[in-house]
C-alpha cells in the first residue's frame, strides 16, 4: 500500500522538529540562558544560523528549546482530551438517547459555547501563568472534541451485529466499549488526536504571546514572538524563525492529519 | 435481429482476469436472465457494457448495439447513451435516490440532463413516468421525497427514473433482492410490463432460480467470469447439460436430511410478549405516542424442536427475538425458558447461556480485530471455563462445524460468507446452549453454500439435541429445516401450525398471499436432470 504524499510531508517535518527537541537535551549550539550581550543582535550567519536576540542568546537553539515546550504542553493537552473525553464518549454513547448521553453532551455544548483562547486567559489568569496552567486549559477544550467524535463513532458500531452477539454473550455496556467499540474507532481517534495536537501548539503559542505561557527563561515559539514584536524592523531574523516553526509544525501536524484520514479511511482508500 | 450483441468480452484487473469469452444476444421485447452466485461476474458484465467498469480494468472483446461497440465508446459519448438508450436499476432502493430531492425532481433530471425535455415538460413526463410504475400522482405527489416511501415504491421510482427516456435496453441488477415477496412480485410483475408494453430488452440480473425461471426468456448460467450454459429458459431449466447449472439446481431445491427430535416438553414459552417502543413527543408536554412493534404474542418452541418465523421486513420478527434474547425489557406478557423467567435487561448468565444467536450478516457479525479463537470464545464470558479447557473447546466447536483447529489463529476477513457463518454457529455452540435463535442465518449465503450450512445444522440439531428459532422472509427454507412454523405480520402472530399443513393448506388470508407471492421454479421443469 502506497502512503499518500501529504502523508510523508507531514511526517517528515513533524519528524524535523521532533528531531530537534529531542536533540536540544542533550545538545544545542550555544546555551539559552547564557546572556552575551556583546554578541546581541547579530544577523543569521555561521556562528548564529538564525541570528541572536537583544541579549545575544542564540535564536537557533532557543527555537529548538521552544519545540520542547510547545511539544510537551500539546501532547499533554491532548492527553488530558482523550483521557476524558473518549471515556465520557464511550459512556454516552452506551447510554444514547437516556439521560447520562443528555448530560453528558449538552455538558459538552457547554464548554463548546465558549470561545477557547478566552476561557484559556481566564484560567491562567485566576491560577497564574504557567505551563501546567496552559496544559490545563487547553486540555479541557480537548475534551468536548473527543467527546464527540468518539460518541459518533461509537454510536454507529452499536447497531452491528457482533455488538449484540458480544450482549448475548451476557458482556455489560462497559465490557462492550473497551472491547469491540475501542479499537474500531481507535483510527478516528488518531486521526483527530494529531489535528487536536496542532491546535495545541497554536494555542500554546498564543497563550506564550500573551504572557500566560511557559514562563521566562524557559524558552517558547509564542513569547519569542512577542519579544521580536518591537524589533521586527530591524531584527527581522527573531520573528522569522519561531514563526516558521509554528507554520511548519502545525502544517505538518495536520498534513499527517488528512493523510491519516485518507489511509485509514476504507471508503477514502477504495475511491483512490 | 439483437439488440446488443456482446462477443468474447473479457475483463481483467491487474492481470487477474475478471470476465473471460462471455458472449450473448439480446433482443427486443424479451427478457434475458443472467444467473449465478455471488462472484461469478454477472454484475460485472453488466458495468463493462454501462461503461462502469473500475478504472483498472481493462477490457477486451466487443459489445454491439446499433452498430457501435460500446467498449470503444469515449466516456461522453457514454455519457449520451446511459439513461437514453441504456437504463439502469440496482440492488438496493434505500441508497439509489438522492434523500434532499423529490422523486419528481429526481425523475425529471433524466430527461433534463438528455436534453430531452424543458423543466415544465420534465415534469410532466416525471408525472407520467411514475404513473406507469404504479405511484399515481392522488397518493403520490412529485413532491415526496425518498425517506417518506417504502423500499417497494423507491424501487419503483427507480424503475421510472431508469424508463424516463424509453431506453431499449434495461439493466437490473438484482432489482429485488432486497425487497419482500409480496413486493418482489409486484416489482416482477412491472418490469414485465415495462418489456412488454415499451419493447424494450431487459436484462436481469440475480442468482435467484426461481426468479429467472417466472421472468427469463433466454437464460446465461455464470460461474468465476465464464457462461458455462445459455438458452431459451425451458430448455436450459429442464436439460441443465452442464454439471454446475445441475448442482445449484440441486442446492436450490436442497432439502436437508432431518430427523425429528422433537419432544413435547416445552423450552421456551412466549406468553402474550408486547412491546412497545416510546416515540419522541410530538409537543414540548405532549406525552410521548407509543408504537406497539408486538402484539401479545404467544407461542412455545418444545425441546428439540425447530421453529420457523416467518414474516415481511417491519413486521416484528427482529423485536420479538431481541425480546426473546433478554436484550429488550417487554411491557406486556412473560417470556420463559425452561422455565425460568427471561428478566430483560438483567438476565442471569445462567440462563444467557442456554441460549444463543446466530445472525443474518457475515461479516457484520464479528469484530475485524480479534482472532477467531478470541470471537468463538466469547460466550465464555456466560460459563467461565479454564483457558486450557476452553482452547480444547474452541477447537471442538470448530471442528463439528467444519472448520479446522488452527484456524483459531485467524482473523475473520481470512474466511469466506460461508466459513463465516459456521464460525458464527460454532461461536453459538460453545457454551452448549440448549435453544439456537437462527437471525435470517442463511438469508445472504449464495445457494450452494446455504445448502450445506442447513445441512450442518440439520446435524448438530440431531447430534446436540438443540431446539431453533428459525426467522426468515425465505418461504421455501423455512419449509425445508422447520416442524412448525409461525406467521408473523404487522406485530402479531397470525397463523401457526405444523410446517407442511401450513404451507399445503394456508387457512389465513395473509399465508396465502405471502406463498402465493413466492417465486417458483414450474414443477414440470423440476423432474429432469
Amino acid at each position: 500500500m502506497s502512503w499518500p504524499v501529504t502523508l510523508r510531508l507531514g511526517l517528515t517535518l513533524t519528524a524535523v522538529f521532533l528531531a530537534a527537541a529531542l536533540v536540544s537535551f542533550v545538545w544545542t549550539p550555544q546555551g539559552v540562558e547564557a546572556l552575551n550581550i556583546g554578541a546581541k543582535l547579530k544577523p543569521p550567519g555561521a556562528e548564529y544560523w538564525f541570528g541572536t536576540d537583544h541579549f545575544g542568546r542564540d535564536v537557533a537553539s532557543m527555537v529548538m528549546v521552544g519545540a520542547r515546550t510547545s511539544i510537551a504542553v500539546a501532547i499533554l493537552a491532548v492527553g488530558i482530551g482523550i483521557g476524558a473525553g473518549v471515556p465520557l464518549g464511550l459512556w454516552a454513547a452506551a447510554r444514547r438517547g437516556g439521560w447520562v448521553d443528555e448530560v453528558i453532551m449538552r455538558g459538552n455544548d457547554l464548554i463548546f459555547a465558549f470561545p477557547s483562547l478566552v476561557i484559556a486567559i481566564l484560567i491562567t489568569a485566576v491560577f497564574g501563568p504557567s505551563a501546567t496552567n496552559a496544559i490545563l486549559a487547553i486540555g479541557i477544550f480537548n475534551i468536548p472534541v473527543f467527546a464527540r467524535v468518539t460518541r459518533g463513532g461509537a454510536i454507529s458500531l452499536w447497531t452491528l451485529d457482533y455488538i449484540r452477539a458480544a450482549q448475548v454473550a451476557g458482556k455489560g455496556r462497559a465490557r462492550i466499549s473497551a472491547e469491540h467499540i475501542l479499537p474500531n474507532i481507535a483510527n478516528l481517534l488518531i486521526v483527530q488526536g494529531t489535528i487536536q495536537f496542532s491546535l495545541g501548539i497554536l494555542a500554546e503559542a498564543g497563550l506564550s504571546y500573551v504572557g500566560l505561557g511557559a514562563q521566562p527563561p524557559t524558552p517558547s515559539w509564542g513569547r519569542m514572538l512577542a519579544e521580536a514584536q518591537t524589533m521586527v524592523s530591524f531584527a527581522p531574523w527573531l520573528a522569522l524563525f519561531p514563526g516558521l516553526a509554528i507554520v511548519l509544525t502545525v502544517l505538518g501536524l495536520n498534513l499527517i492529519g488528512d493523510g491519516l484520514r485518507d489511509l485509514l479511511d476504507p471508503r477514502l482508500r477504495r475511491a483512490r | 435481429m439483437s439488440l446488443l450483441s456482446v462477443e468474447a468480452l473479457l475483463l481483467s484487473i491487474q492481470g487477474t482476469t475478471i470476465l473471460r469469452d462471455v458472449s450473448f444476444a439480446m433482443r427486443k421485447g424479451e427478457v434475458f436472465g443472467l444467473v449465478g452466485e455471488s462472484g461469478s461476474g454477472k454484475s460485472m458484465t453488466a458495468l463493462a457494457i454501462m461503461g462502469l467498469a473500475p478504472a483498472a480494468a481493462t477490457l477486451g472483446g466487443r459489445a454491439m448495439m446499433a452498430g457501435q461497440n460500446l467498449l470503444e465508446l469515449s466516456e461522453t459519448a457514454m455519457c449520451a447513451l446511459r439513461g437514453n438508450e441504456v437504463g439502469m436499476i440496482f440492488q438496493e432502493p434505500m441508497t439509489a435516490l438522492n434523500p434532499v430531492k423529490t422523486i419528481g425532481d429526481q425523475v425529471a433530471e433524466t430527461l433534463i440532463v438528455h436534453g430531452a425535455a424543458n423543466r415544465a415538460g420534465a415534469a410532466k413526463a416525471a408525472r407520467e413516468r411514475l404513473d406507469r410504475v404504479g405511484l399515481h400522482g392522488d397518493a403520490f405527489p412529485l413532491s415526496r421525497y425518498p425517506h417518506e416511501l417504502s423500499g417497494g415504491q423507491r424501487q419503483r421510482v427507480c424503475i421510472a427514473m431508469a424508463v424516463a427516456l424509453r431506453p431499449k435496453l434495461l439493466i437490473a441488477d438484482e432489482p429485488t433482492t432486497a425487497l419482500d415477496v409480496t413486493t418482489q412480485a409486484q416489482i416482477l410483475d412491472l418490469l414485465k410490463g415495462l418489456v412488454a408494453d415499451e419493447d424494450m430488452a431487459l436484462m436481469l440480473i440475480t442468482h435467484d432460480l426461481a426468479v429467472v425461471a417466472g421472468m427469463a426468456d433466454h437464460v446465461a448460467v455464470m460461474q468465476k467470469g465464464r457462461i458455462v450454459e445459455q438458452g431459451e429458459t425451458g430448455a436450459v431449466f429442464r436439460e441443465r447439460t452442464h454439471d454446475y447449472t445441475r448442482r445449484l439446481f440441486a442446492a436450490s431445491a436442497h432439502q436437508p436430511a432431518r430427523r425429528p427430535i422433537a419432544t413435547a416438553e416445552p423450552l421456551l414459552v412466549a406468553d402474550g410478549v408486547t412491546r412497545e417502543y416510546r416515540l419522541p413527543r410530538r409537543h414540548l408536554f405532549g406525552a410521548h405516542p407509543r408504537l406497539t412493534a408486538v402484539k401479545a404474542a404467544s407461542f412455545t418452541l418444545h425441546r428439540g424442536e425447530s421453529l420457523g418465523l416467518v414474516g415481511e421486513s417491519g413486521c416484528g420478527k427482529s423485536t420479538l427475538t431481541r425480546a426473546i434474547l433478554g436484550l429488550d425489557p417487554i411491557q406486556g406478557g412473560a417470556i420463559t425458558l425452561g422455565g425460568q423467567q427471561v428478566t430483560a435487561p438483567d438476565v442471569p448468565p445462567s440462563l444467557r447461556a442456554r441460549m444463543q444467536v446466530v445472525f443474518q450478516d457475515p461479516y457484520g457479525s464479528f469484530n475485524p480485530r480479534h482472532r477467531v479463537e478470541r470471537l468463538v470464545a466469547e460466550p465464555f464470558h456466560l460459563a467461565p471455563a479454564p483457558v486450557d479447557e476452553r482452547r480444547e473447546r474452541v477447537a471442538l466447536a470448530l471442528g463439528e462445524v467444519g472448520l479446522s483447529p488452527d484456524d483459531m489463529g485467524k482473523y475473520i476477513h481470512e474466511f469466506s460468507g460461508g466459513q463465516r457463518q459456521r464460525i458464527a454457529i460454532a461461536r453459538a455452540l460453545i457454551v452448549r446452549p440448549d435453544l439456537i435463535v437462527l437471525d435470517e442465518a442463511v438469508s445472504a449465503l449464495d445457494v450452494r453454500v446455504r445448502a450445506q450450512v442447513l445441512d450442518l445444522l440439520a446435524a448438530l440439531q440431531e447430534s446436540h439435541a438443540l431446539s431453533y428459532l428459525f426467522i426468515s422472509h425465505d418461504l421455501s427454507v423455512v419449509r425445508a429445516v422447520t416442524d412448525r412454523v409461525l406467521v408473523m405480520r404487522a406485530g402479531e402472530i397470525v397463523e401457526e401450525g405444523a410446517t407442511e399443513a401450513v404451507f399445503a393448506a394456508p387457512r389465513h388470508s395473509y399465508t396465502q398471499s405471502l406463498i402465493a407471492a413466492a417465486p417458483r421454479i414450474p414443477a414440470q421443469w423440476q423432474d429432469g436432470g
